[in-house]
């Protein structure tokens, strides 16, 4: 059963605040049962508290699938790029190197590839996945986009990336500002940047000052 | 709409098309390799065919009766070569067959290599260790079905092909005789237990599959993942197909033990119908993992040599993540495949020289520059070293799922 098209997936890592709500959730989910398919990081955690979490982008062109010399990854006709099939997968490790988003993983012991499947059992039947349905700040969401306008006035859905010279369209939308001009994310026009957060500018072992 | 807008929309269209421009040249290209499908194809077949006419000595030991059971294997051979052959033209399947041959054949690791192989073949093909890996009764479920079938192929292909016949020993007729190829090769009283085994190795065969189809039926009907993601055509089709061959060859052997024959022309054809279905089903369905599998050997080798070659470092955070020779060889596929991961004006040069944590946190850093000015917090000072992303939560199951991405995400 595909996934009813009004419900969309809607990421806003700027809302994460790295409770991994999501990360034990997600280990609860049927397909993979006892492990976790969602990225939790610290983008850089001696200087800033702000975290990423990654879901499957379910891109429209899977580099994933397309770069895997078995055959192994699908995409279905609703757009989610599944897991790897299990026949299928070599474990060449090709797929969590080559997704621009960083989300598969390989599963060594098992010589297979795992990665986010958009809670499918879930979502096919009308569900929210795992890790939307327990997100505190909702930095995961999933509902219709008139929801996310009546929630979000200030936010606009995006889902489509630059990469170098390369532009990806995905599935899932990531949330920028509504004035903001911009329709596409360049992810690689921002690699340098430093981390978001607060200077701390108290030295809690200097001695006291008057 | 904005001019920057207007731009970025225009840049994504000409990124689009120049994407399927290259699809498209790509499917021009196709066609030599169709051809070079179908010439292999008919090549593998023929040799078969040749084989056939060899081993059962100018047909004088073929069994007519078994005539259908012969062509069907016949196309499926050509089928499955043709498959084969359009699976390795794929960019990425033919770079990768290339190169685990070459690991393979590299000097100095080649003995090495040749234990390494036996070693696998050992535990990945035959005993499935990594099935049972991922689910001890999933393991018993492939093992159960495919020695079943490695039995029943060892033994019904070389009767097929006219390679092995049996015949009463001339001057003792209490003794039979095996003959391959033509040659005797050993002998056998016709009711000793040897005879019963060996005369009954397709019901033995059957009661494996049998066994295993059980256990994955049942899998399919109570796991709700496998129910969720799980399709007629690719995973039912070939269990059902599976259980078909082994009841009625079941049947068969009822038929003419039990029953004095009843039915047992009736039985044959339904048996040769289910048989023949299988083998046309061979190279287009989930049946075709049994040819793609052992590509995971060669897979072992290159990372091995990789390992022990010059290592990636993440252009972004610096720390070492793959092997170099994987991280060039996948800017060869991508841009084979029309990707345009490059990078200008940027030390990266390429997109796939930054690891995956690094990825991750681009698209978070990404983000966050859209909200700088909207939302609260404050761009950082230019730290003097790009920090490396690290998992909120490394425990195994939560963060990496193995060793392979602890790699990748830096231990």
């Amino acid at each position: 059963m595909p996934v009813p098209e009004k419900n969309e997936f809607f990421v806003d890592p700027g809302r994460c605040i790295g409770c991994q709500s999501c990360v034990q959730a997600c280990t609860e989910c049927d397909t993979h049962k006892g492990q976790s398919m969602i990225q939790l990081d610290f983008i850089d955690r001696s200087a800033s508290t702000q975290t990423v979490p990654i879901v499957c982008m379910h891109c429209d062109s899977p580099t994933c699938a397309e770069v895997c010399p078995a055959d192994a990854i699908k995409r279905t006709e609703d757009g989610i790029v599944q897991t790897a099939r299990k026949p299928r997968c070599i474990a060449c490790n090709n797929c969590v190197l080559a997704c621009p988003f960083g989300v598969p993983k390989m599963n060594t012991g098992m010589n297979l590839m795992m990665k986010c499947d958009m809670c499918y059992d879930r979502t096919s039947i009308g569900l929210k996945p795992m890790c939307a349905s327990v997100c505190p700040s909702q930095a995961l969401a999933f509902g219709t986009r008139e929801e996310m306008a009546r929630l979000r006035p200030n936010a606009q859905p995006l889902n489509t990336f630059r990469f170098g010279n390369q532009l990806i369209r995905t599935k899932v939308n990531v949330m920028a500002p509504r004035t903001s001009s911009e329709d596409h994310v360049d992810v690689t026009a921002a690699m340098y940047e430093p981390a978001i957060g607060h200077d701390v500018l108290d030295d809690v072992f200097a001695e006291e000052q008057p | 709409m904005g001019k920057g807008r207007e731009e970025a929309r225009l840049g994504g269209e000409q990124h689009q098309h120049s994407l399927a421009e290259a699809r498209d040249v790509k499917a021009w290209r196709m066609r030599p390799e169709v051809f070079q499908a179908v010439a292999r194809g008919a090549v593998v077949t023929a040799l078969l065919g040749v084989s056939i006419l060899v081993g059962s000595r100018s047909l004088a030991h073929f069994d007519a009766a078994l005539v259908a059971y012969t062509f069907s294997i016949l196309f499926a051979t050509f089928g499955l070569t043709y498959r084969y052959s359009m699976w390795l033209s794929r960019p990425p399947t033919a770079l990768y067959w290339r190169r685990g041959w070459q690991a393979f054949f590299k000097k100095g690791w080649r003995l090495r290599n040749a234990l390494f192989w036996v070693r696998r073949i050992g535990e990945d093909v035959l005993a499935n260790r990594f099935i049972i890996k991922r689910d001890r009764l999933r393991g018993l479920t492939h093992l159960l079905i495919m020695w079943g079938c490695i039995l029943a192929v060892a033994i019904t292909f070389p009767l097929v092909f006219g390679w092995l016949h049996f015949r009463p020993v001339p001057g003792d007729l209490s003794l039979y005789e095996a003959m391959v190829f033509g040659f005797p090769a050993f002998r056998f009283p016709h009711d000793s237990a040897v005879a019963f085994f060996l005369f009954h190795g397709l019901v033995w065969a059957s009661f494996l599959v049998l066994g295993g189809v059980a256990l994955a039926v049942r899998r399919r009907m109570r796991d709700e993942g496998a129910a969720a993601v799980q399709r007629f055509a690719e995973d039912f089709m070939p269990l059902l197909l599976l259980f078909a061959v082994s009841l009625t060859g079941l049947m068969l052997t009822a038929s003419y033990t039990w029953m004095k024959g009843y039915g047992f022309t009736f039985i044959a054809i339904l048996h040769a119908i289910t048989v023949i279905a299988t083998f046309l089903w061979l190279p287009f369905g989930k049946f075709f993992h049994i040819f793609q599998r052992p590509a995971q050997l060669g897979v072992g080798f290159y990372k091995d040599v990789g390992r022990s070659e010059a290592l990636a470092r993440c252009r972004r955070c610096g720390h070492e993540f793959t092997s170099q020779m994987h991280a060039e060889d996948l800017i060869e596929v991508e841009r084979a495949l029309g990707y345009r991961y490059e990078i200008p004006g940027s030390p990266a040069e390429h997109y796939q020289w930054i690891c995956p944590p690094c990825r991750r946190a681009s698209f978070a850093l990404a983000q966050s520059l859209l909200w700088r000015g909207t939302r609260g917090g404050e761009r950082l000072a230019e730290p003097a070293a790009i920090a490396m992303p690290v998992h909120v939560n490394s425990c195994l199951g939560e963060g990496p799922l193995g060793s392979e991405d602890q790699e990748n995400f830096h231990p």
